[in-house]
């Protein structure tokens, strides 16, 4: 569901000379004393879709919002296709919000919720509609043009709220929590539908969410945000398997973590010595830290294997015993307890079907993984 | 087992009540019903019936002061007569058609001004932050806590030509001689929307503030500035409090009798005031009787309208 990662164009956030379409600098929003935003530093390049992932009270509706123009920022700039948002009231913006609540208004046909904007443009009776008639047909939504909001179905309220908000033709198009209405099925659906019709009209699309999930499939770039400050951005590839710190290695997925003494730090390897993990573990690659430095390794739970036989080397096997297995259908999810006394998770993939030699309740294993499996975090 | 949970079981009188209403076809759903619908049938229908039997009949000396409709011949026939006299000249006399077309005047232009009046309160209580909405809407409530007629008559105090209103403007020099505002159709309305004013604001207050701040929020998104948001969204989303409040007003002003009788003049014509010198002064029940029941249906039209205004609007939901 991402977009085609080959050529380097798309990606313009890799090319230092590239003219960010979005611009935030160093906004910082308080309500009271409480900060919603600290000073949180972005830039978001045209035709990208940027996912805010966080908790809630993460700040990250409330950078939506400012961007929006329903919040003004406590200090710090916002500057959108080169012009500074500073006192833009919401209505002079290029920009359009989906709400979380699709905020329909409930006294209007689905035809008059999608062309109140264009109303507002003072656009010719016919070309508003046949917008409104173009933009049924892009949401399928074309059979429901005279039926007011509350005789739709939640997948067609959210799909009448994109519509409307795409109708003027933002340049940005903003969407907090777009699919966190929907059920599990359509939420997937209308994923795939919502990059569809990103791609195909080149808009700009910033959105929120909570479900890191959803922020994975949707996102050229996510944005991990936590306590009002931004603690990662990246590719979804770079925060899941790369991530800086233990937060977001935690936020994203789920993840073995121990911690360790680096007992050698040499530029191709490190060694680090864990008694959580039982074992000492090597990393086959240099690493930024210091003889003796407490730190922390992360390691998910597909990259672990399971054996029933000790494997060859001195490090990265750690013994334990199966307490729990959960089965997933495609997949089952081990729970070990280490000799150290610590739980791990593994998740195998279910490749067999009813494979009679798969790893069972109270057997003692060997977990182990490659010196490339995980990452090491100082934070 | 259930032998031992009836010995163990208490007295239930309730239990028992039930039990005994049940029988005669009376659940707990339709006692609920009966007992507003008994208030009504012996407060509102009987009354009703009374007053219309009154005014099909004609005024005599003695008491009651109208004769009977049905009269018991010594032959013992029954006799039923219905005049329709009194309402005949309720049109004939052009001051009962002037009396109804005025008092539809002053409740239409009270409503009017209360909502113009209402309309901002409502929207500025229910767009205060939470914690103040009680307490604004609680200064709405407070004048009740002083007899009406009382607060009418502190009007006189303020409206009379030595009163707070006159002796103010002489003394800032804005007015040499006071102006004549008490017993003028000024003071009527200044009575009138003081006093319904909360009737409109409370409805008002009701639907504003179901409103969902995000839909404002929505509409100046697509570029509605905020008057244009105020006529699209607000408005329309508001007009079950409209129609609501305007009710409220509208009704009880077009009867209303005290307020014209305290504050208005001598030429302010008003179906109250009919009614009650035909009542209390001519002592003419029947002919009161009549004025009452064509108010009733001057009334009854209006409502029927606002009511299916409000279905209307219900229904566009």
């Amino acid at each position: 569901m991402k977009k085609p990662q080959t050529a380097a164009d798309t990606r313009p956030w890799r090319d230092p000379g590239a003219k960010p379409f979005v611009r935030i600098r160093n906004v910082t929003k308080k309500f009271g004393d409480v900060f919603a935003v600290d000073d949180v530093s972005l830039d978001i390049f045209k035709g990208e879709l940027f996912c805010l992932l966080g908790g809630s009270g993460s700040g990250k509706s409330t950078l939506l919002r400012m961007l929006a123009g329903f919040e003004d920022p406590t200090s710090g700039s916002i500057e959108i296709d080169g012009q500074d948002m500073a006192s833009v009231p919401p209505y002079r913006r290029p920009v359009n919000m989906m709400f979380q609540s699709y905020a329909l208004f409930p006294h209007m046909s689905v035809e008059a919720n999608i062309a109140y904007g264009l109303k507002r443009d003072h656009l010719p009776k016919a070309e508003i509609a046949d917008r409104v008639a173009e933009l049924l047909r892009l949401v399928k939504l074309e059979p429901y043009g005279k039926r007011k909001p509350h005789q739709l179905s939640g997948g067609q309220r959210q799909r009448v709220a994109l519509a409307r908000a795409l109708a003027k033709r933002p340049k940005l198009l903003l969407l907090d929590e777009p699919l966190g209405a929907l059920d599990k099925k359509l939420r997937e659906e209308t994923q795939f539908e919502l990059v569809k019709i990103q791609e195909t009209l080149g808009v700009t699309f910033i959105v929120v969410t909570h479900d890191q999930e959803e922020a994975m499939s949707l996102a050229t770039r996510i944005g991990v945000m936590r306590e009002g400050a931004i603690a990662m951005i990246g590719e979804p590839t770079d925060v899941y398997e790369f991530p800086n710190s233990r937060f977001v290695a935690g936020f994203i997925g789920s993840v073995n973590m121990f911690e360790g003494v680096v007992v050698e730090d040499e530029p191709d390897h490190v060694r680090i010595r864990s008694t959580e993990a039982g074992c000492d573990i090597y990393v086959n690659h240099g690493v930024d830290c210091a003889p003796d430095q407490v730190l922390w390794f992360a390691i998910r739970p597909e990259k672990i294997s399971l054996s029933r036989e000790r494997p060859e080397g001195d490090a990265n096997i750690a013994k334990g015993m199966v307490e729990d297995i959960a089965y997933l259908g495609d997949m089952s999810v081990y729970q070990v307890m280490l000799d150290s006394g610590k739980r791990i998770r593994v998740t195998k993939a279910n490749a067999l079907r009813g494979d009679p030699d798969a790893i069972s309740w109270d057997e003692e294993v060997y977990a182990h993984w490659g010196g490339n499996a995980g990452s090491v975090l100082t934070s | 087992m259930s032998e031992t949970a009836t010995s163990a079981s208490p007295w239930r009188p309730w239990r028992f009540l039930s039990r005994r209403l049940n029988a005669i076809g009376l659940t707990g759903k339709g006692l609920v019903i009966l007992a507003p619908t008994l208030w009504l049938v012996v407060f509102f229908l009987v009354p009703l019936v009374i007053v219309g039997q009154i005014s099909l009949s004609l005024m005599a000396y003695g008491q009651p002061p109208y004769e009977p409709l049905l009269t018991f011949g010594a032959d013992g026939t029954v006799q039923l007569t219905l005049h329709l006299s009194n309402f005949l000249f309720l049109l004939s006399d052009s001051l009962y058609i002037n009396a109804y077309l005025s008092s539809l005047r002053v409740a239409f232009v009270s409503t009017v001004i209360a909502l113009l009046i209402g309309y901002p309160m409502a929207y500025y209580i229910a767009r205060a932050p939470e914690k103040y909405r009680h307490l604004l809407l609680m200064l709405v409530i407070l004048p009740f806590w002083t007899s009406f007629l009382l607060r009418v008559y502190a009007w006189i105090g303020f409206l009379r030509g030595n009163g707070v209103i006159n002796n103010f403007l002489m003394w800032t020099g804005l007015i040499d001689a006071p102006i004549t505002m008490l017993q003028t159709d000024f003071a009527v309305y200044v009575g009138i929307v003081y006093t319904y004013l909360p009737f409109m604001i409370l409805p008002l207050y009701t639907s504003l503030v179901k409103l969902d701040g995000t839909l404002l929020e929505a509409s100046a998104d697509l570029g509605a500035k905020p008057l244009r948001t105020f006529l699209s969204v607000t408005l329309p989303l508001s007009m079950p409090g409209i129609i609501a409040g305007s009710m409220l007003v509208f009704i009880p002003a077009i009867g209303e009798y005290v307020i014209p009788a305290l504050l208005g003049g001598p030429d302010t014509l008003m179906i109250g005031r009919v009614l009650w010198d035909e009542f209390f002064s001519n002592r003419d029940w029947p002919v009161a009787s009549a004025v009452a029941v064509a108010m009733l249906i001057v009334v009854v039209v209006p409502i029927m309208l606002m009511q299916r205004a409000q279905d209307a609007v219900v229904e566009r939901r």
